[in-house]
């Protein structure tokens, strides 16, 4: 751990040396490979690969922290979340997340992150500052998509095999209702004005959307491909745009990505993208969105304005979640 | 390695501990909104029937079956229902029946029936299971088949109270046949056994072979008795006895080995007089369930199960596993407890269990049988999923595996 702190004081000298010559509109993708045990690194206005960095095993779910200064990385079969430094592309640090972290999410304060642990039906809350453990949160079986509320207020976990959206308040840590959704519930997803939490189940096949106010749900949203057999289209990543007016979901082996009206929840359209379709990430102005094919080894890049695929782009091995930085 | 695991158990002990949710507990959070349960936790009663039969010793010591075969499964599946009965405000329970060899099962069935169990799973032989069924007929009682694989339990032998979790040899034979016809090995030299149950799966390899495009050249029967698994020599003799056996055959590219008791199969590879790979009960197996599947989040059944036993899960295991999530998620689903309601559901359309295989399972409305992806093994890894790209079906490509609607003679009685 000693190592790790005096790699972050180098890392923050360096940081300050650094001097970025990158435009107003160029972002860095960062892509986590599930089997590739590493991050690859795209620049969102060339669309090039920049560079590729070794992480620990199995990485999966990734999110930027809340300043932009590191990468949060489920490390899951290292049992860690790691911190990677932007700027160094170093690992300065390991949080104690437990067993098999999936994926995470943070409080818009900054801190504290939420780590669902699938091996162990438990919601682990640390504080980022100081990586002690604030609480362990036991949920239902193989917990898996996590949620922060925009508020603060709320965080929403999923649990796979007990098939429901757990809601959590983060002052008491104590679960205030329990929603019922579709089978296997892989990610929650709060819409940018907090008043609606989308839900994928990835083995029903749908997508629910609940009030996050009265926590009753508003719509079971059903999706069909010409073509494409009903139990192949398992969704997994969703988003909303922040101004609530498109969503779109990953359909994981179905190899596309529905496009919804966000007001009436009708699917708008299907854009055909890689091989399982995992997790999506806009960019901070919302005109790309960056989805992750597991099994084609690359991510696809939707004009999100016009609705189309513009581009693929070679990951590692297995591409699993991806996450954007403002700079 | 048994040191490791109870140092994996203990900390997993000390984790429940630590987290202990007092406050958490559905009790002190009232109902679930969408759960529809009442304030009272609901108590669901599970039995487990299993019949000990005897067997013969494995020719691998690696084979000899865990003594808690599928009632470790059970449990997990359990501890599962419960972790989701928290928030619905149902309790599972488990209740063990377990029938020496000779002794009387449909007692031991009725024990349970009478003690308030309305779904039982039955860990026994076909026909075993079919006195069972009969005598509970028109009862509220539904059984779970997790073990006997006969087609004819599934036919003209089904019966309308019974569910089955494991899957049948025409499921098995089918799987393994689109695999071994999507490599281009169609060429079959089929080498049985000279027992009923190798006569059963040697019709499910046939009319996979007739279904999937493949040619069976010769069959050929292995008569030895069967012999001591032991002898301080009989490696020697086996690598004699097995070239011999198979030489002179027709060009093949696979050799197709139905043996189920295992007197012989396990002696093929590596020994046969072409070098061909052995397929079928021996050699690249198709099953349900192998220990190192991985894949769809199975990781995480594996190592809960690993943890809970301090053993890998095997097939029977996964079946249990699957029969007793099933009833659990049939009452999270309806918010009862009660036979009717749990047993409609799991019927119904509106039923699905994410089981690790990629792809929801369901039960078939004309045979009762679990409807699942079957994995192609080798001893140590998985090699392939079936259904195989390419084998079609007008609905679900799962289908393609074993009987399906056209074929099946099943009139639930």
């Amino acid at each position: 751990m000693r190592l790790f702190r005096l790699a972050a004081v180098f890392a923050v000298a360096a940081a300050g040396l650094c001097v970025s010559a990158s435009p107003s509109d160029a972002y860095t993708v960062y892509v986590s490979n599930e089997k590739g045990n590493s991050l690859t690194v795209i620049d969102s206005d060339t669309l090039q690969v920049l560079t590729t960095i070794p992480v620990g095993q199995r990485p999966r779910g990734i999110m930027l922290s809340k300043d932009d200064k590191t990468v949060l990385i489920c490390a899951s079969d290292s049992n860690t979340v790691q911190v990677l430094d932007v700027d160094t592309r170093q690992i300065v640090a390991e949080l104690p997340s437990g067993p098999d972290p999936e994926l995470l999410n943070i409080h818009p304060s900054g801190s504290p992150i939420y780590i669902a642990n699938e091996d162990d039906n438990l919601l682990t809350v640390i504080d980022l500052n100081t990586k002690e453990v604030l609480a362990e949160i036991s949920v239902g079986v193989e917990p898996e998509g996590v949620g922060v509320s925009p508020d603060g207020k709320t965080v929403v976990v999923t649990s796979e095999t007990t098939n429901m959206a757990h809601f959590i308040d983060t002052e008491t840590y104590e679960i205030t209702d329990n929603v019922l959704v579709g089978t296997r519930p892989r990610f929650a997803e709060f819409t940018a004005d907090g008043e609606q939490l989308w839900v994928t189940s990835e083995v029903a096949g749908t997508t629910t959307v609940i009030d996050a106010k009265t926590r009753e749900i508003i719509k079971v949203i059903e999706f069909e491909l010409p073509g494409v057999q009903q139990i192949y289209i398992q969704p997994v990543g969703v988003r909303v745009s922040r101004d609530r007016t498109k969503a779109f979901v990953a359909l994981g082996p179905a190899n596309h990505v529905a496009v919804i009206d966000a007001k009436t929840f009708e699917v708008e359209d299907y854009l055909l993208v890689g091989k399982r379709v995992w997790q999506l990430a806009f960019t901070p102005d919302q005109k790309l969105l960056f989805a992750t094919n597991g099994n084609s080894n690359d991510v696809s890049v939707i004009d999100v304005p016009n609705l189309k695929v513009t581009k693929s782009i070679p990951t590692g091995v297995a591409p699993w979640g991806v996450t954007i930085s403002r700079n | 390695m048994a040191a490791a695991w109870q140092c994996i158990l203990a900390a997993g002990f000390l984790a429940v501990a630590l987290v202990s949710p007092g406050p958490l507990l559905a009790d002190d959070n009232g109902p679930p909104r969408t759960a529809k349960a009442s304030e009272e936790t609901a108590l669901v009663s599970i039995g487990y029937l299993k019949q000990d039969v005897e067997e013969p010793i494995p020719l691998s010591r690696l084979n000899v079956k865990p003594d808690d075969l599928g009632i470790a499964g059970a449990k997990i599946a359990l501890r599962d229902n419960n972790t989701t009965g928290q928030f619905t405000n149902q309790q599972f329970t488990l209740d063990i029946e377990r029938v020496p060899v000779g002794g009387d099962a449909v007692a031991a069935l009725q024990t349970l029936v009478q003690s308030g169990h309305r779904f039982v799973l039955v860990d026994a032989p076909a026909k075993t299971l079919l006195e069972l069924a009969d005598a509970v007929k028109g009862q509220d009682v539904l059984l779970f088949n997790v073990s006997a694989p006969e087609v004819s339990l599934r036919q003209e032998q089904c019966r309308a109270n019974v569910l089955h979790t494991a899957p049948d040899l025409a499921m098995l034979a089918d799987a393994l046949g689109q695999y071994l016809v999507w490599k281009k090995w169609q060429r079959w030299l089929v080498v049985k056994g000279a027992y009923p149950e190798d006569r059963q799966y040697l019709e499910a390899v046939r009319r996979a072979a007739k279904r999937f495009g493949a040619s069976i050249v010769e069959e050929r029967e292995y008569e030895s008795a069967p012999q001591a698994r032991r002898s301080d020599t009989g490696q020697q003799l086996i690598q004699l006895q097995m070239p011999v056996f198979t030489q002179g055959a027709p060009s093949h590219d696979v050799l197709v080995v139905a043996d189920r008791r295992e007197i012989f199969g396990p002696y093929l590879p590596f020994r046969t007089w072409d070098p061909r790979p052995v397929a079928g009960t021996a050699g690249l197996k198709a099953m349900s369930w192998h220990p190192a599947h991985e894949q769809w989040g199975a990781t995480q059944m594996q190592n809960r199960f690993q943890r809970f036993s301090g053993r890998f899960m095997q097939p029977l295991d996964h079946q249990a596993w699957i029969a007793v999530r099933a009833i659990g998620e049939a009452a999270s689903r309806t918010g009862s407890a009660e036979y009717a309601p749990i047993n409609a559901y799991i019927r119904g359309d509106k039923f699905d269990l994410a089981a690790f295989k990629g792809q929801k399972v369901t039960f078939r409305e004309w045979d009762g049988q679990l409807r699942q992806p079957i994995i192609i093994a080798g001893t140590e890894l998985p090699v392939s999923v079936s259904p195989q790209k390419g084998f079609l079906h007008e609905r679900e490509e799962v289908d393609t595996l074993g009987i399906d609607a056209p074929e099946s003679r099943c009139a639930f009685q």
